[in-house]
């Protein structure tokens, strides 16, 4: 299979912080490569110099088989489009901010009109041509960047966390969007996450990085399957958990992991298990709810993010889960530091690897 | 004692009736700060760009001289470059003392400070995310910089104008390197001061009023374009 891009034994550090250390990574074209690393393991970085807006300090890049030099870079450049994490859009309208790129790569006006339309469409933004980009929720921004990105068509398209600071509405419009994009368009994507969710669902290969090291790289449900033995990497990613897994008489799986907190899942297996919650699919309550759900803990909010739309919170029940609120019912709910809450999820929602 | 009330009722008179020797000099007055402030946003904006943009020794000590010499006396600049532009000075060949180009010249670098302080921090406000966004979209070194420039359109549009009311309103320079010749190099302030010494305050009066109804408008114009965002449309026309 004929390579897009490749890094061979990149190194990159700033001052005396080495954020990647000989990173060997070939991506294949026309496949969704995810990279998955809790926060500070060297996955922006590897988009940034993937993206050729950050030098590595030791070590060769190629792009579609080209090895990229101080001279080449800028031409190297028009190949590829990074999404950034924290979505950035030029102070203008919707139009001016996607077609910038193109006005870059001087594409004749009406070709312009027409590619800037049709990615607008891809990201369910049609007819907001004219609004001021700034002034549109989190979500849509994200996907009007998402949109500047497709309209160049470019070979390589890197995004880095799309969907994590989005509502679940934003975030699966984005996640079809990519799919779409890599199986019609057939686009080589690189996409960091630190959802394992995601992870699962969207890439063909993934390559966990963790401390600036790429430790795993494979198919998903071989990494998946492997990522028992390799698992200390794994500890920071959200809400991914060891234990030690009994069936019980129902049929059912209980794991006991940190603390004595026992959390129950349908998935049947016996030993040493890892698994994941996807953060959404934790209900937060003030008081113990009666409901449907198996996994109910008592625990108290030791963290906040605010992420715009939605509120990420940290939650110590003995071990702890993120949970991801909107913002409406974070502020209906009156929470705070050291609020004391309920979180549940049914079994069905445990996911072991 | 003064005739101040007749002095204003005068001046009014002149003001309505559109005495050519006052709107010579309110012309003259504009025209010499507009043809300044374009010379020093031409090289004052590139010099706020590398400050703001880029990285090298001693960056801060030259932000820190830009930023303490928007305070320098106007007669101190004036006497300095009455000297480089006399006869014997090293621009004297130019012949350019006492000309409507001593003056441009002259307010030109004035107002190089408020210029650059001004746009450098407006640079320096703007999302650092942006200049590598550009480049993601395939923009150059250069072509990036222009995109940060376009988002800190506020700041660049509040230093032209800072600089425009200094240079306007601003006495040192014209007199001492415009020589305040009537008809040839005098302007609002240096007319002002002429007439008052002469005795003629009908005049003075009527272009003081005239210099402050300037400054006031242009700060109000910069207000309201602001709030009716035209002038920041037509600038920011898609980013090229």
């Amino acid at each position: 299979m004929a390579i897009a891009a490749e890094l061979k034994n990149i190194t990159k550090t700033y001052g005396d912080k080495t954020v990647l250390e000989s990173v060997n990574l070939q991506i294949r074209e026309g496949e969704i490569l995810a990279l998955l690393g809790p926060n500070g393991s060297g996955k922006t970085t590897i988009l940034k110099i993937l993206a050729l807006i950050e030098n590595p300090t030791y070590g060769e890049l190629k792009i579609l088989g080209e090895t990229v030099t101080a001279k080449n870079t800028e031409k190297i450049r028009m190949l590829t489009s990074l999404v950034f994490q924290k979505t950035t859009v030029f102070t203008t309208s919707v139009y001016n901010n996607v077609v910038y790129g193109l006005k870059i790569r001087r594409t004749p006006k009406e070709l312009r009109d027409f590619e800037v339309k049709k990615a607008l469409e891809l990201v369910k933004l049609e007819g907001f041509e004219n609004r001021p980009a700034k002034k549109l929720s989190g979500g849509e921004q994200q996907r009007v960047a998402i949109a500047r990105a497709l309209a160049l068509k470019p070979k390589l398209l890197l995004l880095d966390e799309p969907t994590a600071n989005l509502d679940p509405k934003n975030a699966s419009i984005l996640e079809d969007v990519i799919a779409t994009v890599n199986r019609e368009m057939k686009t080589t994507i690189v996409l960091a996450t630190h959802n394992m969710f995601q992870a699962k669902a969207l890439p063909q290969r993934i390559a966990l990085i963790n401390d600036g090291r790429i430790t795993e790289i494979g198919e998903p449900a071989e990494v998946f399957n492997k990522l028992s033995t390799n698992l200390v990497s794994f500890a920071a990613v959200e809400n991914t958990f060891k234990g030690n897994a009994y069936a019980t008489e129902e049929g059912t799986t209980i794991i006991s992991v940190d603390n004595g907190v026992e959390v129950e899942t349908t998935t049947q297996k016996n030993g040493e298990v890892t698994f994941f919650i996807n953060p959404q699919d934790i209900i937060l309550s003030e008081t113990a709810l009666r409901s449907s759900a198996r996994n109910v803990f008592k625990g108290k909010i030791t963290e906040i993010s605010d992420l715009g739309a939605i509120v990420k919170l940290k939650v110590d029940v003995g071990t702890f889960f993120i949970v991801q609120i909107t913002k409406r019912s974070f502020v209906e709910m009156g929470l705070n530091l050291d609020t004391e809450v309920y979180v549940a999820f049914k079994a069905s929602s445990v996911q072991v690897l | 004692m003064v005739d101040i009330i007749g002095g204003i009722t005068k001046a009014l008179e002149l003001i309505a009736t559109g005495d050519p020797t006052l709107y010579g000099i309110v012309y003259r007055s504009l025209l010499f700060s507009g043809i300044a402030i374009i010379l020093a946003t031409l090289w004052g904006t590139p010099i706020a760009m590398v400050l703001s943009l880029k990285d090298f020794r001693g960056k801060n000590l030259v932000k820190a001289l830009f930023n303490s010499l928007i305070g320098i006396p106007t007669v101190v600049l004036g006497l300095v470059l009455y000297l480089i532009f006399s006869k014997g000075g090293p621009l004297g060949p130019l012949d350019l003392l006492y000309t409507p180009g001593a003056i441009i010249l002259g307010e030109a670098i004035l107002v190089t400070p408020i210029l650059v302080s001004i746009t450098t921090s407006a640079i320096e406000a703007v999302d650092p995310e942006i200049m590598s966004l550009a480049k993601t979209l395939g923009a150059n070194e250069s072509q990036a910089s222009i995109a940060v420039l376009k988002e800190a359109v506020n700041g660049v549009l509040l230093s032209n104008i800072a600089s425009f009311n200094r240079a306007i309103a601003e006495l040192g320079v014209a007199l001492m390197v415009g020589g305040n010749i009537a008809g040839l190099t005098d302007v609002l302030t240096t007319a002002v001061s002429r007439y008052t010494a002469r005795g003629e305050l009908d005049l003075a009066i009527a272009l003081g009023i005239i210099l402050m109804v300037i400054v006031f408008m242009i700060n109000a114009i910069v207000i309201m374009a602001r709030k009716a965002k035209w002038l920041v449309t037509i600038w920011r026309r898609a980013p090229d």
